[in-house]
């Protein structure tokens, strides 16, 4: 997530960046939620096609990359929705960007969650999904349909264990190493992570992507200018 | 005119037996106390330190206007049941106008013992004072006589005053009639410092002047009065001739909102209920927008064929319209006929109704110019709200940031459709604020400073209730953190809920926590962030002599 500096691209790049930038987001067209940052270079497009489903493994770090996409829909106006996730830590939530004004839980759903989640898939722009156990696969493939026809984003976390979603998911995260920053032996506090995310797929994402994030981002140098438009997005 | 009025109401309205010493207080003074402190001479206006120091077991109760209103309501739907013009003069204290109702009970005495009974009766306790004049003023001065009228009081106008002995139950109650007319000659005795609230700078002034009762400031001359005392003055010449003029300005009494349909044959499917949920929902609005009013609150009931009742209440921040009123209905009529099999009832719905409990002038809704409900909005508030009625109200919660120590305690849960309420909290970016040691760096630029917060970033994983663990140090020993806050070893491995031991990479701490150690719910504990050689990192306090997990670094 290096960024170029402004004055090194030329009057058109930088007038079609702009353009990118100003153009109202969530359009009906826009078939793509954008993801910014490192983690949306990993997917095949910049960012998450609609209507598709993700399912993140039982690693760490699984939770807080599944925050980080929660951000990106609450960014452009989208309601997320959390079902089945009790334990979610909602101040890791808002300080990964989620708006926590545009988020809503429903801890826990029970033995109802297939019919809990369908009911919400209309309506939420992303819906993370915490999986009790093993899923039945006719309740996978109705929610992956739901989820394709409402143009939501399902984002499927897995329990500790097993690979429990039965389908083959448009897109499949993991983690295959982290390292934390800041604490020692006896001293320090833990301040950042570097993560190697690692994304499968089908189709186009077949090909194996790999990018390496930081976790909260970290910008070099000074506190940001708010009053110019970054170029890194 | 008639005004029944019950003595120390404040304390009846707490629920306070008059054998218990009580007294409630509103700005350091007693404003009412019961019949056992009263015994012990607490009275009106004692501070309440000197209350407290004449009655050592008295029950101080603060002030509620509102619980004494609310309460004083059943009193006067009851009193609405013998005359439909009833005044609320004060929580406690209530006039009607007496024509009417008297000629049909057959005399004053007759209606006001009925009114005491009435009164008694809702209340649940005995004490209701009634008095019957031609003025409020009278009548009021008359209810508060009424107890204590055959001894000193009503000694002097015994010829114009009596006290009801016949009531229609054997029971004496406390009644004073004042004939019609005969109001100044009753008032005359009374002293000036009666005419009560207002007045109070004036019947001071007149009784250094040397008019001692009302019958003396009712001899002077009217103009005379005016000229001296000025338009106060005035009124209470007036009220001491028993000239109170003003008429009774009866309540309208609330409407009845709740809209109520019989189901015959009983509904066992959910469209033949929704359909007259929906008629219902319809009935309701109309009603509503010919008040002018707007629901925000309405609770939906229904009976079964068995008598199981089914009751869940709906908010909604705006106003809830027909359409969502009745979709609200289908959902929450769906989550019962085909919900679970312990939630589902036993047979058909025999009735169906909708109570509005909260309303509120309609006075439309300003949508905001610049963002506000969008569409996006309104169809996630329609999911939300069809889940609630899957699950129950309380199922679908948004989380609002508050202040605290531990992850968990900064982290409010509102049910979804109450108000948001609390500090704002718009998330900035994470890297706005430099690295502070122990403070959020992204909460802290909205939020104050919460001193031993944990350091951002926060944990995403928050085990409730936290895990049991153990943590040991290189010999296998357990590592233990001693009172003064330190650790006694180096921790080497951790385990989790009994599983294998994993070794530690890397830690910090121990934080020791002190929290509320001024009272029982006091807790002392100490933060320990560990990372593991699989690159997890947590977050594990010691708590009562053992370790626990709290919370995971996902």
């Amino acid at each position: 997530m290096n960024s170029a500096p402004a004055d090194s691209l030329s009057p058109a790049a930088s007038l079609s960046l702009a353009a990118a930038r100003s153009r109202p987001v969530a359009t009906a067209d826009t078939r793509i939620l954008e993801v910014p940052g490192a983690l949306g270079g990993c997917f095949p497009q910049p960012g998450l096609r609609r209507g598709s489903t993700l399912v993140i493994g039982s690693v760490s770090g699984g939770v807080s990359l599944a925050l980080s996409l929660a951000a990106a829909a609450t960014a452009e106006g989208a309601w997320v929705a959390a079902v089945g996730l009790p334990s979610l830590g909602l101040v890791a939530a808002a300080e990964l960007g989620v708006n926590l004004d545009r988020l809503a839980l429903v801890p826990v759903p029970g033995d109802r969650w297939p019919g809990v989640a369908a009911a919400l898939l209309d309506g939420m722009g992303l819906l993370l999904l915490g999986l009790p156990g093993r899923v039945r696969s006719v309740d996978a493939r109705r929610l992956v349909a739901r989820a394709r026809e409402q143009g939501t984003v399902l984002v499927v976390l897995e329990p500790a264990g097993m690979r429990c979603w039965p389908e083959g998911p448009d897109l499949r995260l993991s983690v295959a190493s982290t390292t934390w920053d800041g604490l020692g032996t006896g001293h320090g506090y833990l301040q950042s992570r570097r993560l190697e995310v690692v994304v499968t797929g089908r189709r186009a994402a077949a090909r194996e992507r790999r990018a390496v994030l930081r976790l909260p981002p970290v910008l070099p140098g000074p506190a940001p200018d708010l009053t110019r438009p970054a170029l890194v997005s | 005119m008639l005004v029944a009025w019950f003595p120390d109401w404040p304390v009846v309205a707490a629920g306070c037996l008059p054998a218990v010493p009580a007294a409630v207080v509103r700005a350091n003074r007693v404003v009412a106390a019961t019949a056992a402190a009263r015994a012990d001479g607490v009275r009106p206006g004692l501070r309440r330190r000197e209350a407290q120091g004449r009655c050592p077991e008295l029950e101080v109760i603060p002030a509620d206007a509102g619980q004494e209103a609310r309460a004083w309501e059943s009193a006067v739907v009851a009193l609405e049941m013998l005359t439909p013009a009833v005044e609320v003069l004060a929580p406690g204290a209530a006039a009607l106008a007496t024509r009417g109702p008297s000629r049909y009970f057959g005399g004053d005495e007759a209606l006001a013992a009925r009114v005491a009974d009435a009164v008694d009766r809702a209340v649940g306790q005995p004490g209701c004072r009634v008095g019957v004049a031609d003025g409020r003023f009278t009548a009021g001065l008359a209810a508060r006589s009424a107890l204590s009228a055959p001894s000193a009081l009503s000694a002097p106008s015994a010829l114009t005053a009596r006290t009801a002995r016949s009531a229609p139950g054997a029971r004496r109650q406390p009644v004073v009639v004042v004939p019609p007319g005969s109001s100044r000659t009753w008032l005359a005795p009374q002293p000036v410092s009666t005419l009560g609230l207002g007045f109070e700078a004036l019947s001071d002034l007149l009784v250094r002047l040397g008019v001692r009762t009302l019958g003396d400031l009712a001899a002077l001359p009217g103009p005379s009065v005016l000229g001296r005392f000025g338009p106060e003055g005035a009124a209470a010449h007036r009220l001491a001739r028993g000239q109170d003029e003003r008429s009774l300005a009866a309540r309208t009494p609330p409407p009845d909102l709740a809209v109520i349909a019989e189901l015959d044959p009983p509904a066992e499917r959910v469209d033949t209920a929704a359909f007259v949920a929906k008629a219902l929902a319809d009935e309701l609005h109309e009603r509503l927008a010919n008040l002018g009013l707007a629901c925000t609150m309405v609770a939906i009931e229904a009976e079964t064929e068995h008598g199981e009742q089914l009751v869940r209440r709906w908010r909604h921040e705006g106003a809830l319209t027909a359409a969502a009123l009745s979709e609200r209905a289908r959902w929450q009529l769906d989550g019962w006929l085909t919900g679970g099999e312990e939630s589902r009832p036993s047979g058909g719905l025999t009735w169906l109704r909708l109570t509005p409990q909260e309303v509120r002038p309609d006075d439309g809704r300003q949508l905001g110019f610049w963002g506000g409900a969008t569409a996006i909005d309104t169809g996630a508030a329609r999911a939300l709200a069809r889940v609630q009625g899957m699950l129950g109200p309380e199922a679908v919660v948004t989380a609002v940031l508050a202040g605290g120590r531990s992850p968990a305690e900064q982290v409010r849960l509102v049910p979804w459709g109450d108000l948001r309420s609390g500090p704002a909290h718009r998330p900035g970016p994470a890297h706005r604020a430099g690295p502070a040691r122990r403070v959020g760096r992204a909460v802290a630029a909205e939020m104050p400073p919460w001193p031993g917060r944990l350091a951002s970033p926060a944990p995403a994983v928050i085990h409730s209730p936290p895990q049991p663990a153990e943590v040991r140090d290189g010999d296998r020993r357990p590592v233990e953190v001693s009172g003064r806050g330190m650790i006694s070893a180096a921790p080497a491995t951790l385990t989790v809920a009994g599983g294998p031991p994993l070794a530690v990479t890397a830690w910090a701490g121990p934080w020791p926590i002190e929290e509320r150690w001024w009272d029982a719910g006091g807790r002392r504990k100490a933060w320990l962030q560990l990372l593991l050689d699989d690159g997890a990192a947590h977050l594990v306090a010691r708590e009562a002599g053992r370790w626990w997990v709290e919370a995971t670094y996902s």
